[in-house]
């Protein structure tokens, strides 16, 4: 049976740095570094492209504020005017308050399911999930794994690499069943 | 000169095997966690809490608080049924002790945003120690703070109606023209934001407990709020990015909060409302008592739970300074509002303050001014400054103030109306106080099931800060 990949485990986080950059270098793509928290200078080591959530927060944002206004006038003075203490059935300042509110409240809904939904989580499932090294990742180890499917991937020169890299107990994995 | 400071400490560390880190004596800034930590004592100490059994002293005290409420919950009951007659709101106060209990609470909750937030924007790395357990406070005060409006339409059952832009038989639409509406939308959006950016920090720590869990239950749980969360690298550069957004919108969402409350207030016509102060005057009021709440629940936890390495003497300071800079703006806008009543005048708006002071609240006025202005200035000692008991104290003493801004701002401008013949004097009753204990009751209730079954700790953001947790060289 073909493993689902190699993972294997460095404790220091310049070490890891060195390594990721390496791997980079070495034209792997699918491989990733679990940490128990952000280690500053991975992005850049690893070459992670800029996530599009801004884009997609400012989105969300204009959204929320088009909504507000656009309720806010067509309920107003559209569908049922009425007047009120003698004031225009719509005007921008009283709108003001709803519509920055609403322009929060959308940036923030879309920020969040959309940082989840670009991670591809929630996935309660992970090929790692049962070796030792995982489970330390969320503790105090830095975990490189690098699964089976990238086009560099080959059983012994990926354990070399990793070896040379300073990565410690290095191990394939097998699928787990689903 | 702060850069050379840095590099003249990181050649004083001395990284060890699995990340442990000793720091040289010769710390030229005071350290944010005491002691020798190491990244895996981070996750030990924050995962025993959670791990292990509750104590008797957690048993009875949630009993107890849980009983008041109980009781609170009951009254509610109580009043939906009879009517809102037997509180002791009426003409001319007909906003009285509950919406004393509305802004109370959302002024509680500030503090919470302010530390996720704002000084997360500022970099203050201090945070990191409070702010979970702060966050939290800002989600259950709102929870509180929400109970008072909806009793008080009588009809709760209803509200929803009256309070959101729903398609009704009556063909009808809430008004958008009210502060009141503002209010329900601010409200509501504060709760959902604070809602997912406690979530989002969470999410990690989840992932923590998830792969430390024995208990199959505990396995569930964690498995099912972790999101499947693995640590990936990739995924942490859209999580900090996440993270840094929803800090930005956060920062002008807490200020707008109380801004908007406080138009609830100034928008009206009634003198001692009608200020223009009134915005600025709010948000530094919560964020006043809010720290207040935090500092009096987070001492208390400090020790109950063994946290002494990671809430040092320096954070109490921090939130001591804090604590004294908005009390001093509130302090100014006490004195500023009786400069622009004489300047302005008026005399409706003169005689209010004259008997805001030295009217039938007399008493309440000065509570008001003795602990939120006097008692705080008590801060200027650095001495006072680390002392928990003074401190704890004084933090008492804040809440307690607070609630009475909001008791003389609200009362005191309504009792003595227009006409002479038409004031009165609000008093109130014994299922106002009861409703009010009872969300003191649920407050503690829920931050105490907190404390027990959630990182009180934000686990991964306290390693993150660590000395030598991270690369030394950065990636050139």
């Amino acid at each position: 049976m073909q493993s689902a990949g190699m993972i294997c485990l460095f404790t220091d986080p310049d070490a890891v740095l060195k390594a990721a950059a390496e791997l980079r270098r070495a034209g792997y793509t699918r491989y990733d570094v679990h940490t128990p928290y952000p280690l500053h200078g991975l992005d850049d080591a690893m070459g992670i492209k800029r996530t599009i959530l801004p884009w997609l927060a400012l989105g969300g944002g204009v959204a929320g504020m088009g909504l507000a206004l656009h309720l806010q006038w067509w309920t107003g003075a559209v569908d049922y005017p009425l007047v009120i203490g003698g004031k225009p059935l719509f005007a921008i300042p009283p709108s003001i308050p709803i519509t920055f509110e609403l322009t929060i409240l959308l940036t923030a809904i879309v920020t969040v399911v959309g940082m989840f939904a670009l991670n591809g989580l929630p996935r309660w499932f992970s090929r790692w999930q049962n070796d030792p090294h995982f489970l330390r990742s969320t503790d105090d180890g830095f975990v490189v794994t690098i699964e089976a499917e990238d086009p560099q991937y080959h059983p012994e020169r990926t354990r070399e690499l990793l070896h040379t890299l300073g990565g410690l107990d290095i191990r394939t994995v097998n699928h787990v069943e689903e | 000169m702060s850069r050379h400071n840095d590099t003249h400490r990181h050649e004083h560390w001395n990284i060890e095997g699995s990340g442990t880190v000793t720091v040289d004596a010769a710390e030229l800034r005071e350290p944010l966690v005491e002691g020798k930590v190491s990244v895996k004592d981070v996750t030990e100490q924050v995962s025993r809490v959670v791990e292990g059994t509750p104590t008797k002293a957690w048993y009875a005290t949630i009993s107890v608080t849980s009983a008041i409420a109980g009781w609170g919950i009951l009254t509610i009951l109580y009043t939906v049924f009879t009517g809102i007659g037997v509180w002791g709101n009426n003409q001319p106060v007909g906003w009285a002790w509950d919406i004393t209990n509305f802004v109370f609470w959302i002024g509680i909750g500030h503090a919470g945003t302010l530390i996720s937030a704002i000084l997360f924007l500022f970099r203050q790395r201090w945070r990191t120690a409070i702010n979970r357990a702060a966050e939290a406070m800002t989600i259950f005060a709102v929870i509180c703070a929400l109970i008072f409006p909806i009793i008080h339409t009588g009809r709760p059952w209803l509200a929803v109606y009256w309070l959101l832009p729903l398609p009704n038989q009556m063909q009808m639409w809430v008004n958008f023209r009210s502060p009141l509406l503002w209010d329900v939308f601010a409200v509501s959006t504060y709760f959902t934001v604070s809602l997912m950016f406690w979530f989002v920090g969470l999410v990690p720590d989840f992932a923590t407990m998830r792969n430390r869990a024995k208990n199959k239950l505990a396995k569930i749980a964690f498995t099912f709020f972790s999101m499947g969360w693995t640590g990936a690298n990739r995924h942490w550069h859209r999580y900090e990015k996440a993270y840094l957004i929803l800090a930005g919108i956060s920062t002008p969402l807490v200020l707008s909060v109380h801004t908007i409350v406080s138009f609830d207030f100034a928008v009206s016509v009634i003198p001692g409302w009608h200020t223009t102060i009134f915005p600025p005057y709010f948000v530094a009021g919560a964020i006043f008592s809010g720290f207040a709440m935090v500092l009096t629940l987070m001492i208390l936890a400090r020790k109950l739970l063994n946290l002494e390495q990671f809430i040092t003497l320096k954070h109490i300071d921090n939130m001591n300074k804090i604590l004294m800079a908005t009390g001093l703006m509130v302090g100014y806008a006490y004195g500023i509002e009786f400069f622009i009543a004489w300047y302005s005048g008026n005399p409706y708006e003169r005689f209010v303050f004259i008997n805001r002071a030295f009217g039938p609240y007399a008493w309440a006025y000065w509570t008001m001014v003795s602990c939120n202005v006097f008692i705080p200035q008590l801060f200027w000692f650095k001495r006072i400054r680390r002392s928990l008991m003074i401190t704890w104290v004084i933090s008492i003493f804040v809440n307690i103030g607070m609630w009475f801004e909001r008791f003389v701002i609200i009362a005191t401008s309504l009792h003595r109306d227009f006409l002479p013949s038409s004031w009165g004097y609000f008093t109130p009753t014994w299922v106002d106080v009861s409703i009010f204990a009872g969300t003191i009751g649920l407050f503690l209730t829920l931050f105490l099931l907190f404390a027990k079954f959630i990182p009180v700790l934000a686990i991964s953001e306290v390693k993150a800060i660590l000395p030598g947790a991270q690369p030394r060289h950065g990636h050139h």
